[in-house]
């Protein structure tokens, strides 16, 4: 019991870093730091680290939440079947 | 029907609206006061926190800031999203597993001492306050230009809706109000932004909008507005004029405040369980996100039709807008070179930036200011980076429901962000200060009635915010989240993921961060505001920014102080590892 509970937060951890590496990307990576040399890109009337900082990074961070949503379902879903087991 | 009008009838059917709900929905007990009987649907709950979260400083102010600050405006439209990342995968399912009433209650708990929960509780009502100055201004605003109501009078009236479903439904009572008031706002906000975005773009969509080219022209917008803005003496509109450090700082200080303010991780309590939880943030976000990625296309069509409408205009002439908002002390004009027409450029148009004015006329009928004209730049405006989203209508001349619509929303979300904040501030005193440390002993029913006779206190308090507002309203919201970021997210992120943080550790650090940050702010903001640039500033980090610096403080010193002190009791160990278990 102990180390399945162990082995939940483990998991846990895995899928909450890798999606924090994801917020890191689009937020202060490509909306700050990376954003004018991404601006010599242009998509339609928007320059893409202009496009970043003021819509796409918002745009992520929805897509985060919900994938962290679905993962964490499954990961759940996962610990009460062994449970029962 | 004029306009006036209107706004009366839809800000009228708003409010009984709202009262409506707060008679169906009344508190029965603490539970359903300070929590809403734990039973609100996560799409729900979702937009409450969205009505919560956006304040009358995102839905009046946010996108005329943006409108001045071109691309440094994506501080605000990072900083106050993203932090919901950090809320929906490192706090609300565990604190919603915690299944307490308050955020000190979880500090008081996890680190077993009453000293951090009264530590908490200062935090939590000095942030809130700040928050509340900002919401009765707003309610303010909206009432003088629109109702033609004197500013008091507006106050009293949005206190004493707030009070009814405040202090009769508590937490239940606001929630469903919130929702109601998040309809209303979101409805404001996107009616004329879609319809401004047709007008210049013929793009229904302003996300898209802003990105395509002018009705009648194979110009981008963006490009024609960087062309405008550089051909006045500013900076580009999509370029930076912060330094890169600056903004990675109040871009952290914003996102980590905003996962640590109390009234926002509290409306993740009221949820039935920790997949709602979960659930819900992603709801509250996409309610969000929705304003959120509106406001930076307003913002853009803002500054364009501004400079369009007023550039080289002579005063006689002007749009009536203008005059309007000059009425009320928003806009400024000093005919510098005394031709008779506005010329807006860069810089301040006058010293001392704010106009004093006098009774006086000038030539072509404005207003005189007795300020003395910057000469150094050929600016002759002032204007109130508030009024953007207010005047937004009339500047592209939208129909008289549109703007009576807006007014409706702005109070919207003024009174559901109070109200969120009134709730926390009460339930702090009756439940952490009285029930959990001075007054253990009174029953159930004796709590309520102190978290009501609070909540009446603090919208008293609140109210003379309003009435008599502190001149430094603008200067203090960096208080709100640089100190939320440097105080409750270390002590909530550390009490989760790591168990061997104990009490000594977790009050030194929030006691360094709030230091650190308090001083630097009030250093640079009241004491020495003549030193307030660059130059000066620590690492070139702004006071906007520097919460990120005292988060940093308050983590290095909790490690610190709690490897070299006793590890906490078992019980607490027990605890964490219960809240860890979906």
């Amino acid at each position: 019991m102990k180390r399945k509970s162990d082995q939940y937060w483990k998991s846990n951890i895995k899928i909450v870093s890798s999606l924090l590496v994801i917020w890191f990307i689009a937020s202060f990576g490509f909306g700050i730091i990376f954003s004018e040399s991404l601006d010599q890109i242009k998509i339609g009337g928007f320059k893409l680290g202009f496009w970043f900082a003021q819509q796409g990074s918002i745009y992520v961070f929805v897509l985060i939440i919900f994938l962290y949503v679905w993962l964490m379902k499954r990961l759940d879903k996962k610990l009460s079947q062994e449970k029962d087991k | 029907m004029t306009t006036q009008l209107l706004t009366y009838i839809f800000v009228g059917v708003s409010f009984a609206l709202y009262i409506g709900i707060a008679l169906w929905s009344k508190a029965q007990s603490t539970n359903d006061f300070y929590v809403a009987g734990k039973g609100v649907h996560p799409v729900a709950n979702g937009m409450a926190t969205a009505a919560d979260w956006m304040s009358a400083a995102s839905f009046l102010s946010m996108a005329g800031l943006i409108a001045f600050l071109g691309k440094d405006g994506s501080v605000y439209l990072m900083g106050w999203t993203g932090g919901y990342v950090l809320l929906a995968l490192l706090l609300a399912p565990y604190l919603r597993k915690f299944g307490k009433f308050t955020v000190p209650d979880f500090i008081g708990e996890r680190y077993y001492s009453k000293a951090a929960r009264k530590l908490a509780v200062i935090c939590l009502i000095f942030i809130s306050f700040t928050y509340i100055a900002g919401q009765m201004r707003g309610v303010g605003i909206v009432f003088s230009r629109f109702l033609e109501v004197d500013i008091n009078t507006g106050v009293i009236v949005g206190m004493a809706i707030v009070f009814f479903y405040a202090v009769l439904g508590g937490m239940k009572g606001i929630t469903y109000t919130q929702v109601a008031q998040y309809c209303v706002l979101i409805f404001a906000y996107l009616v004329p932004a879609i319809f401004i975005s047709i007008l210049m773009t013929g793009n229904p969509i302003p996300q898209i909008g802003f990105g395509s080219t002018m009705v009648d022209s194979d110009i981008y917008l963006l490009d024609k507005l960087d062309q405008v803005t550089k051909d006045l003496g500013f900076t580009a509109y999509t370029e930076n004029v912060k330094s890169n450090i600056d903004i990675f700082c109040i871009t952290a200080a914003l996102m980590f405040g905003t996962a640590g303010l109390p009234h926002v991780i509290v409306r993740f309590f009221t949820v039935p369980n920790v997949g709602a939880a979960r659930q819900s943030a992603g709801y509250a976000l996409i309610f969000i996100a929705l304003l959120y990625t509106t406001a930076p296309a307003v913002s853009a069509f803002a500054r364009m039709n501004l400079i369009d409408s007023i550039q080289d205009q002579p005063y006689s002439t002007s749009p009536s807008w203008f005059k309007n908002w000059e009425e009320i002390g928003l806009i400024a004009w000093k005919d510098k070179n005394m031709d008779g027409k506005i010329q807006y450029s860069s810089g301040n148009a006058l010293d001392d930036i704010k106009p004093k004015y006098t009774n006086d006329r000038g030539d072509s009928g404005e207003r005189v200011v007795e300020n003395i004209p910057n000469l150094s730049n050929g600016n002759e405006i002032y204007i109130d980076r508030d009024i953007i989203v207010l005047a937004n209508p009339e500047i592209a001349q939208l129909p008289g429901w549109v703007i009576a619509l807006v007014a409706a929303g702005g109070l919207a979300a003024a009174l559901s962000t109070a109200a969120g904040l009134l709730l926390v501030i009460s339930s702090s005193i009756s439940h952490d200060l009285l029930k959990k440390t001075y007054m253990p002993n009174i029953t159930e029913k004796q709590e309520l009635r102190y978290a009501r006779i609070a909540a009446a206190v603090a919208i008293g308090i609140a109210g003379i915010f309003g009435i008599y507002p502190p001149a430094f309203v603008a200067q203090v919201v960096a208080f709100a989240f640089g100190l939320a970021a440097a105080t409750f997210f270390p002590a909530l992120f550390l009490g989760i993921f790591y168990k061997r943080l104990n009490k000594e550790g977790a009050i030194a650090g929030m006691l360094s961060g709030l230091i650190f940050t308090a001083s630097y702010i009030i250093y640079f903001k009241f004491i020495n505001p003549e030193i307030n640039n660059a130059d000066f500033w620590f690492l070139g980090i702004s006071p906007e920014g520097i919460g990120a610096v005292g988060m940093i403080l308050n983590f290095s010193l909790a490690l610190v102080i709690s490897s070299l002190t006793n590890p906490p009791p078992n019980e607490v160990l027990s605890m964490v590892d219960e809240i860890r278990q979906p």
